[in-house]
């Protein structure tokens, strides 16, 4: 049904950290390899090696410009992919029942059987999270992996994203964000994690970490306090031969 | 938006044709035998052929049935429960009037309502979505009913209703366009709110997450035609509105009936065509673009 769970009993998601995303896109590429090779219809692509080559995603990384009022922009990679929102638009909208949210760990996922390729829920998301395919005729979106974090087949250290399993700068942070105990929500708390285009009224599940301000040229150094003398008085023999040799003519201090 | 052309035929064929069933429906004295059957069969046609259009655009067509089952949320699925309904009554309808000559108001009056309750949820359909600023208003229901019932009063030879709902439909177009211009900006929705990080500075997109465009691009930020799109809604006006007005305040005639119907076909089509076109979804502020 398209009826969205009043609550779900786990609000599973990821955390991207925008601070310390370096572009790489490696997330993109292994959620690409995964998803075309396990669960569901694989993500096609269209003249991969002609003109205007296009295909399927679920996951894409964006590059943006930061410029403040006064001193130096700064550029924020921006990995962006389906963000499992509570109150879904894409779900609803659903004519035939494909779409829904499951009331176990509130992931949104597409059947594919019964997807008539509408295109409507691609519409009704502002996040651009769905994609149709277009070998298939059905609607793609990111599964948060749901055929690797319950696959008991799989080592325990693989039973997470892929995009969160690759990620070589620890940027992707995957858990429960309905527990409010939980790494993830941590995470979020102490970093001031924030939601995306939060007047649509989606209330995502998935958080962004804001990127640190950048340092200006004018900011003291974190060092600088470390470098500053430990002893303002010199004891003992060196001293002495400081002193001894300050009265030998010659030379200037 | 990207205007598919199975959707323009199937929203102005579909309108007009239900707009038609409507007015047929609530007649105290219905057209019987063969002038009848001509009135439904036109009105049959637009409605199930604009139907059939709609269905080209879809992934998988054989699965279209299953669109009946989620009309407790859809407003696609409220549509296609609507349409079913209304073709159904309104062909018992018909055939009672032209094979029994037999009028059986209460089907009529039935069949009128959900005739206008399809043109209702299709407009929903594009209402409700937030993510699409110039589409979600009251006005945009507001000017579905409005031009499916003045071109089914316009097609039915109801003149003076007809000229009453042109002039209607005209302000309620007007007014559209003059809301739609300010949508996008009046929604508070930028790349600030989408990235999160618009208290910090000017957000600006500096590379795409790929180097061609991809399936949203294509279906979501559709800029080509758009600097014709002010010569294009005086066109849209003028064959709408302007022409069949002064087609229908001339002495009748058969031919200027025609032309008027015909004008307002086309005009119909090119402002829907501008409904699409214009429209701006909030994913390609996400690539820089609108």
């Amino acid at each position: 049904m398209t009826t969205l769970p009043t609550s779900t009993d786990r609000k599973l998601g990821l955390v991207i950290d925008l601070d310390t995303c370096v572009g790489c896109h490696a997330c993109v590429i292994s959620c690409k390899g995964w998803n075309t090779e396990n669960y569901g219809a694989p993500l096609s692509d269209q003249r991969p090696y002609g003109t205007e080559p296009m295909g399927t995603f679920l996951n894409r990384v964006h590059s943006y410009e930061v410029q403040p009022e006064a001193g130096s922009a700064q550029t924020v990679h921006f990995p962006k992919s389906c963000l499992h929102c509570e109150d879904a638009p894409c779900v609803t909208v659903c004519p035939t029942g494909a779409s829904y949210k499951r009331v176990e760990d509130g992931i949104v996922l597409v059947n594919e059987d019964s997807c008539i390729g509408c295109g409507l829920c691609a519409w009704a998301c502002p996040y651009g999270a769905r994609e149709l395919d277009q070998a298939e005729g059905v609607m793609k979106k990111c599964t948060l992996c749901v055929d690797r974090i319950y696959n008991e087949n799989l080592p325990e250290e693989d039973q997470i994203p892929s995009c969160v399993r690759t990620c070589p700068a620890g940027a992707r942070h995957f858990g429960d964000l309905g527990d409010p105990n939980s790494d993830v929500s941590q995470l979020v708390e102490s970093r001031g994690g924030f939601d995306l285009m939060p007047e649509m009224g989606t209330k995502p599940v998935n958080k962004y970490l804001p990127p640190r301000l950048k340092d200006s040229w004018d900011d003291q150094s974190l060092l600088a306090p470390m470098l500053e003398p430990v002893a303002d008085e010199s004891r003992g023999f060196l001293s002495w031969l400081d002193k001894t040799l300050d009265k030998i003519p010659g030379g200037s201090a | 938006m990207h205007p598919a052309p199975s959707v323009i035929i199937f929203s102005t064929l579909s309108g007009l044709g239900f707009g038609l069933l409507f007015w047929l429906g609530i007649d105290p004295s219905p057209p019987t035998g063969m002038t009848g059957f001509i009135f439904f069969a036109i009105a049959y046609a637009l409605a199930v052929g604009g139907l059939l259009s709609s269905t080209f655009h879809l992934g998988h067509p054989e699965r279209a049935w299953r669109a009946f089952s989620q009309w407790r949320t859809s407003w696609l699925s409220r549509e296609g429960v609507c349409a079913v309904g209304a073709l159904c009554i309104l062909g018992l309808y018909a055939a009672a009037l032209v094979f029994l000559n037999i009028h059986i108001a209460f089907l009529g009056w039935i069949g009128a309502a959900l005739s206008v309750a399809t043109v209702f949820t299709t407009s929903m359909i594009y209402g409700q979505l937030a993510t699409v600023p110039r589409w979600k208003t009251p006005l945009t229901p507001a000017l579905y009913l409005t031009f499916s019932l003045a071109g089914g009063a316009l097609l039915s030879g109801r003149t003076t209703i007809a000229i009453a709902l042109l002039l209607f439909a005209a302000a309620v177009q007007l007014a559209w366009w003059q809301r739609g211009d300010k949508a996008l900006a009046n929604s508070g929705t930028d790349l600030g709110t989408a990235t999160g990080l618009g208290d910090r500075g000017t957000v600006r997109s500096i590379a795409h997450p790929h180097t061609s465009p991809n399936y949203l691009m294509k279906e979501f930020v559709y800029v080509i035609g758009r600097k014709h799109a002010m010569k294009l809604r005086v066109i849209a006006f003028g064959l709408t509105f302007a022409l069949p007005l002064i087609l229908l305040l001339l002495p009748f005639s058969h031919i200027f009936a025609a032309l008027a119907v015909l004008s307002h076909i086309a005009g119909v089509a090119t402002s829907r065509w501008l409904f699409f076109a214009e429209a701006e979804h909030v994913v390609g502020l996400y690539y820089g673009m609108r």
